[in-house]
């Protein structure tokens, strides 16, 4: 296992820039995702890490050992693909023992370690069978076992999951983040699923149009946003536009003015983002929470849309529609304000974010 | 207005059954035919049958031209299928996985010999060989390498056309999961690309020897004295005489293709190279 380190890295399809000058440092051991929209330069850059493309620009290093224009068979990377990939016409044990006879392991040690990678998948049972005979999870867990069974510098996966069933994805993704931890596996993950990115990774790098818009934890990027991109691409969000009113305070367009916790990196000043869920509702006649004062607007209940787990909730405020989302639970789901109905909405001050 | 369309649909349903029907018998009648009249006593073809016989199988047998004919096409369409493979299968790897200026062109000129009429093809085949006698002494028509050179090149295309059809198809990242894995080009192309093609390098090595196994118009030309191959000794024989013996040499001809189809069909299924 070791780091990553990419340095200015570019890849140029005719006058199209799909990456453009990436800098990054991927730590030994992480689990680093890419996230983004199709076509934004994830999977290019995985690629290009992948030697499977080559940069036109900028430098690869896996730790010390520059890999730049390394072909893929001379890096010691571990690939999983999307459609999984699996030599169709080898058995299991074939598929995974293939990467240790490319590197002349000796024959009575391949066996074991064979065993060994299908043992940590769970597909012990299945070594004999060909891929045509198994169901795509148990595809994919192969596909995982041949791309670790010879210790490589780096585990790339290519939207593993993507080909699952909603259940099976999440079992597996389970399992390979357990996986990757008790193995150390410096990993690097694409995907455009953002519900995915923030289970697993330890690391998420939100790109689009080849550039990256954020690097930061699941909650560092949920939470503090750096621009409306990332805080639209990664879960919903309210946008309150407006202007500053002094250093620390926000004049909405409506006139009422609201504090906030954070600053987003490309700040343009303009708006104030929040998330559904950080947005509670009271009756204008009862109290405020403490501690969120100065953090509230008036508005006025539009619909309301049980939705199992939680119930949701749009509101009107000035020209400005807002999504509240209140967890169901303990005896709630039965809404307690109607349309129509004038409502305060509240939030702690570090819920509100400046882009 | 509802009884309408629904009786309309019914003609309809019909139409299409009855036309693939006729369509199908249109395929199978003349074969069946041909097989059929092969065991009549009859002196010449005609109906009704006399009675049933294998005497024109045994009187074909006995003919030396038809004996001699059926080795000559099994031998030249042996030796076409090797050379269009050899050189077939590098072909359609270059043409299938090489960018390069000229590549649309060399396909479509791959589709000549569905265009081109086999006599013409034939004739200026024999043309360019004896220009090349003339200018360099060495006789290349009319000898047994000239029909297999000749063979060779008329089933080239079909060979070069369905391995490329096979690597097009084929998953490209498998491949690149092999070369991620540590395997050198010449590895992945060894245990990886070549597995997966196997089909298409059987169904192409198939074709090269049915087609050569029943060419007749560009043979016409190249064949030397004495060395007929089975079409041609049936035409010669048509010429003078029409008695179920050409039915029986006919019927062994498709029993050949069809036992070459079956065998072949064995190794992989034939319709997963089309």
């Amino acid at each position: 296992m070791s780091s990553i380190t990419l340095n200015k890295v570019t890849k140029r399809y005719g006058s199209l820039v799909t990456v453009d000058a990436l800098d990054l440092e991927i730590d030994q051991g992480e689990f680093l995702a890419f996230l983004g929209p199709s076509g934004c330069g994830k999977t290019t850059t995985l690629r290009m890490i992948a030697g499977l493309t080559i940069p036109d620009g900028g430098s690869i290093h896996f730790g010390n050992r520059e890999v730049t224009d390394l072909p893929p068979y001379l890096r010691n990377a571990g690939l999983v693909f999307q459609g999984y990939a699996l030599f169709p016409h080898m058995t299991v044990a074939e598929n995974i023992a293939f990467g240790l006879e490319m590197r002349k392991v000796d024959k009575r040690d391949i066996e074991p370690r064979v065993t060994e990678a299908l043992r940590l998948v769970r597909m012990d049972h299945l070594a004999d069978r060909l891929p045509r005979q198994m169901s795509g999870g148990q595809q994919q867990r192969v596909a995982l076992a041949r791309a670790i069974v010879y210790r490589p510098d780096a585990l790339l996966l290519d939207e593993p999951l993507s080909a699952l069933d909603a259940k099976l994805r999440h079992e597996v993704r389970t399992e390979l983040r357990a996986l990757q931890k008790d193995l150390g596996l410096t990993t690097v993950f694409v995907t455009h699923d953002q519900d995915e990115a923030i289970s697993v990774a330890d690391r998420i790098v939100v790109m689009s149009n080849g550039r990256i818009e954020q690097i930061g934890t699941p909650d560092g990027i949920y939470e503090r946003p750096a621009n409306r991109f990332v805080a639209e691409f990664i879960g919903t969000s309210n946008f309150l536009s407006g202007s500053m009113d002094g250093k620390d305070r926000f004049k909405l367009a409506s006139g009422e003015v609201i504090g906030f916790g954070h600053v987003g990196a490309g700040s343009e000043k303009s708006t104030i983002s929040i998330r559904p869920e950080q947005i509670r509702l009271r009756a204008p006649s009862t109290k405020p929470r403490a501690g969120v004062s100065g953090n509230e607007i008036g508005a006025t209940v539009e619909s309301i849309i049980y939705r199992g787990n939680m119930t949701e909730i749009v509101v009107g405020a000035g020209a400005q529609r807002l999504t509240v989302h209140q967890q169901n639970g303990f005896g709630r789901g039965v809404p307690e304000f109607e349309p129509g109905q004038a409502v305060v909405l509240e939030w702690s001050p570090d819920a509100a974010v400046l882009l | 207005m509802t009884f309408l369309t629904r009786s309309g649909d019914k003609i309809f349903h019909i139409a299409i059954i009855g036309l693939a029907a006729l369509a199908f018998l249109e395929l199978i009648v003349p074969l069946a035919s041909v097989i059929w009249v092969s065991f009549f006593e009859n002196k010449i073809i005609n109906f009704p049958p006399k009675g049933y016989t294998l005497d024109w199988y045994a009187n074909a047998w006995n003919m030396p031209r038809f004996r001699e004919g059926f080795l000559m096409s099994l031998k030249v369409g042996f030796v076409a299928t090797m050379v269009s493979m050899l050189v077939g299968v590098p072909a359609a790897i270059f043409l299938a996985r090489t960018q390069f200026w000229g590549r649309e062109m060399i396909q479509t000129i791959l589709l000549g010999p569905l265009i081109v009429p086999g006599i013409v093809a034939g004739s200026a085949l024999f043309m360019f060989l004896i220009g090349f006698e003339v200018a360099t002494g060495v006789q290349i028509a009319q000898t047994f390498a000239g029909l297999c050179l000749a063979h060779s090149l008329i089933a080239l295309p079909w060979t070069i056309r369905l391995v490329t059809a096979s690597l097009v198809g084929m998953d490209r990242q498998v491949e690149e999961a092999a070369l991620t894995l540590g395997a050198r080009p010449f590895t992945v192309f060894r245990r990886i690309t070549l597995p997966a093609i196997r089909p298409g390098i059987f169904a192409g090595g198939l074709f090269a020897f049915v087609i050569s196994f029943v060419d007749l118009e560009k043979s016409l030309f190249l064949v030397g004295p004495g060395s007929t191959t089975l079409p041609i000794a049936i035409i010669n024989y048509l010429e003078w005489s029409i008695d179920p013996t050409i039915a029986a040499v006919a019927t062994v001809q498709i029993a050949a293709i069809t036992l070459v189809m079956v065998v072949t069909d064995r190794f992989f299924k034939l319709t997963r190279a089309f």
